[in-house]
């Protein structure tokens, strides 16, 4: 059952031009940055021979690659997970999964798989890039599949926070502004924490940067792992919890 | 024979508005019943919690043996439910919907097609299978949603207005479905539309500002205790009180008498002999219907006087 909603999903958003655009776009912005990186490398390459150990294309090219391709995750994302819920509230449509034999578990997963599947094809659209060096040098695949890991979690946890974001509004461009505006946040929570060092380690366990920063160093640990897992399970919970709540006593 | 729908004690607030006061539901196979009442008295706040879109504050509902609250989707997978607004998704068209609905109903996939066949055959929708239900007109989209709500078969079919935006000729057709469908499932519905219920419905319960006023048959609710007399040859008014069961008598017109007795409509045979036997000349004898929209008119308004109406009927 929980397929049979993804499915749906993922189709409506691919009727849609919105899913077609997102994907042009975000292949024409990192081509143009993959590029830009490339050039930077050539720039480069004289400086890093005369270096013992010096960090190699997958350092210079794929890594920065996906750390910016987060930021463009981080903008998209919000678009896709608004409608999730809102637009099926606003819509009336949601009425007739509540009258289903299905569970708000179901539900919800159901609508959580559907973007995420949308998302992995998003990356691997973005990580298809780099991955044509192959032809001329050689990439550290192990550095490459932790980056691609650090992206998929951290898309992972982006849509969780969409989807409880648009479980809360009947406006799907409230649930987007909610859901840019805490993704931000959490992207940057660690800044505030530079004051004192034992605020600086909790707000660095909060902040989605410093989890994903190890991966793209070829860092792959399991507290990481683990806050992400965490991060995306607490956020998919809550919105079952609302979904259900809003059928309980107002 | 057990109900379909036994929902007992059903309370609903929006905040501090009582919005269900204490209303049950029963509903038995074969039965059509019609939920009455002005708009905002609740009746979509009951359909919706008959069907588990709300959780009642209070009370019970179990539908064909299963209580909603303990096994939900044993008991879901007997409703089909079209909302006040058939819940569409435009970008799908008819057959991708109507499949999409069944698999939600959990609909095995051999039995897919001729039942999502059946469903589109029944609202008239066959020759629409590759159109997109966005581009489709209000009757047609509401006939989807209509579709969707009997596609897997439910013993229960629960329509909120489901003739809305439909033009005459769809809605004699939605009249002769949901007939069509009533000899088999129980199928709750409410309008606004009065002489839809007089022609579909054999139960009207009425809501009014969230508490039930009234549950009865239609054919107890269209009978009153008067009864018209027409005679040729009149006698004189106290000749007329001695026919049997009558217990006040008054003349309307030259000729015309308003009967009225409690148990006056069983002795219709026995007033007609009455009169031949004197040779009164009776002309017409004809016992008085309420009209459906007098009775929700008196109940909206707060008169709680069923049989008291007379000369309005």
């Amino acid at each position: 059952m929980i397929f049979q909603i993804a499915l749906r999903e993922l189709r409506s958003l691919f009727l849609s031009p919105l899913a077609w655009i997102i994907l042009g776009v975000i292949q024409g912005i990192m081509a143009w940055k993959f590029l830009g990186f490339i050039d930077y490398f050539f720039e480069l390459q004289p400086e890093l021979i005369k270096i013992k150990n010096a960090p190699g294309v997958t350092d210079l090219i794929v890594a920065p690659l996906f750390d910016f391709s987060k930021v463009l995750l981080l903008i998209i994302c919000p678009l896709i997970t608004m409608r999730l819920l809102s637009e099926e509230k606003q819509s009336g449509s949601l009425k007739l999964l509540l009258s289903s034999p299905i569970s708000m578990t179901e539900i919800i997963l159901g609508k959580y798989l559907g973007a995420l599947i949308f998302f992995v094809i998003v990356i691997l659209v973005i990580d298809l890039m780099p991955l044509t060096l192959l032809s001329s040098t050689d990439l550290d695949m192990g550095k490459f599949a932790s980056g691609m890991l650090g992206q998929f979690l951290t898309v992972a946890a982006f849509i969780s926070l969409g989807l409880y974001m648009s479980s809360l509004s009947k406006q799907p461009v409230n649930a987007a502004a909610g859901t840019f505006g805490l993704l931000i946040l959490f992207l940057i929570i660690n800044i505030a924490g530079n004051a004192t060092s034992e605020g600086d380690n909790f707000f660095n366990y909060l902040s989605i940067t410093h989890h994903s920063i190890q991966m793209l160093r070829g860092i792959v640990n399991t507290a990481d792992i683990a806050y992400f897992i965490l991060f995306s399970l607490g956020f998919i919970l809550l919105s079952i919890r609302q979904l259900d709540s809003q059928r309980l006593q107002s | 024979m057990s109900a379909l729908i036994q929902a007992r004690n059903l309370h609903r607030f929006y905040g501090d508005t009582h919005a269900v006061n204490d209303v049950s539901i029963e509903l038995h196979q074969g039965e059509i019943l019609a939920l009455l009442g002005p708009n905002g008295a609740g009746k979509s706040s009951c359909m919706q919690m008959l069907c588990g879109v709300l959780a009642p504050g209070g009370g019970e509902i179990v539908i064909n043996g299963a209580d909603l609250l303990d096994k939900p989707n044993c008991a879901k997978q007997d409703i089909g439910y079209l909302p006040d607004k058939p819940p569409l998704y435009p970008e799908l068209t008819v057959g991708e919907y109507l499949t999409y609905a069944a698999r939600l109903r959990r609909v095995k996939k051999s039995q897919l097609k001729p039942l999502r066949d059946q469903a589109m055959q029944r609202c008239g929708l066959e020759n629409h299978n590759q159109h997109l239900i966005g581009n489709l007109s209000k009757g047609y989209q509401q006939r989807v949603g209509i579709a969707q709500a009997i596609i897997h078969q439910p013993k229960v079919i629960i329509l909120d207005e489901p003739t809305v935006g439909l033009d005459p000729i769809q809605m004699v057709e939605i009249r002769k479905l949901i007939l069509q469908l009533g000899e088999q499932h129980g199928i709750i519905l409410s309008t606004h539309i009065l002489p839809e219920v007089q022609a579909v419905c054999n139960r009207v319960q009425m809501i009014h500002q969230g508490k039930s006023v009234i549950n009865k048959k239609m054919s107890e609710l269209k009978q009153t205790d008067q009864v018209t007399l027409r005679l040729q040859n009149a006698p004189d008014l106290e000749s007329l009180k001695l026919l049997p069961k009558v217990e006040s008598i008054k003349e309307t017109s030259n000729g015309y008498y308003l009967l009225a007795g409690k148990e006056l409509h069983t002795s219709l045979t026995e007033i007609s002999q009455y009169c031949v036997e004197k040779n009164w000349g009776l002309l017409e004898l004809c016992p008085r219907e309420n009209n459906l929209e007098q009775v929700f008119l008196n109940i909206t308004s707060g008169e709680d006087s069923l049989n008291t109406e007379s000369d309005a009927a």
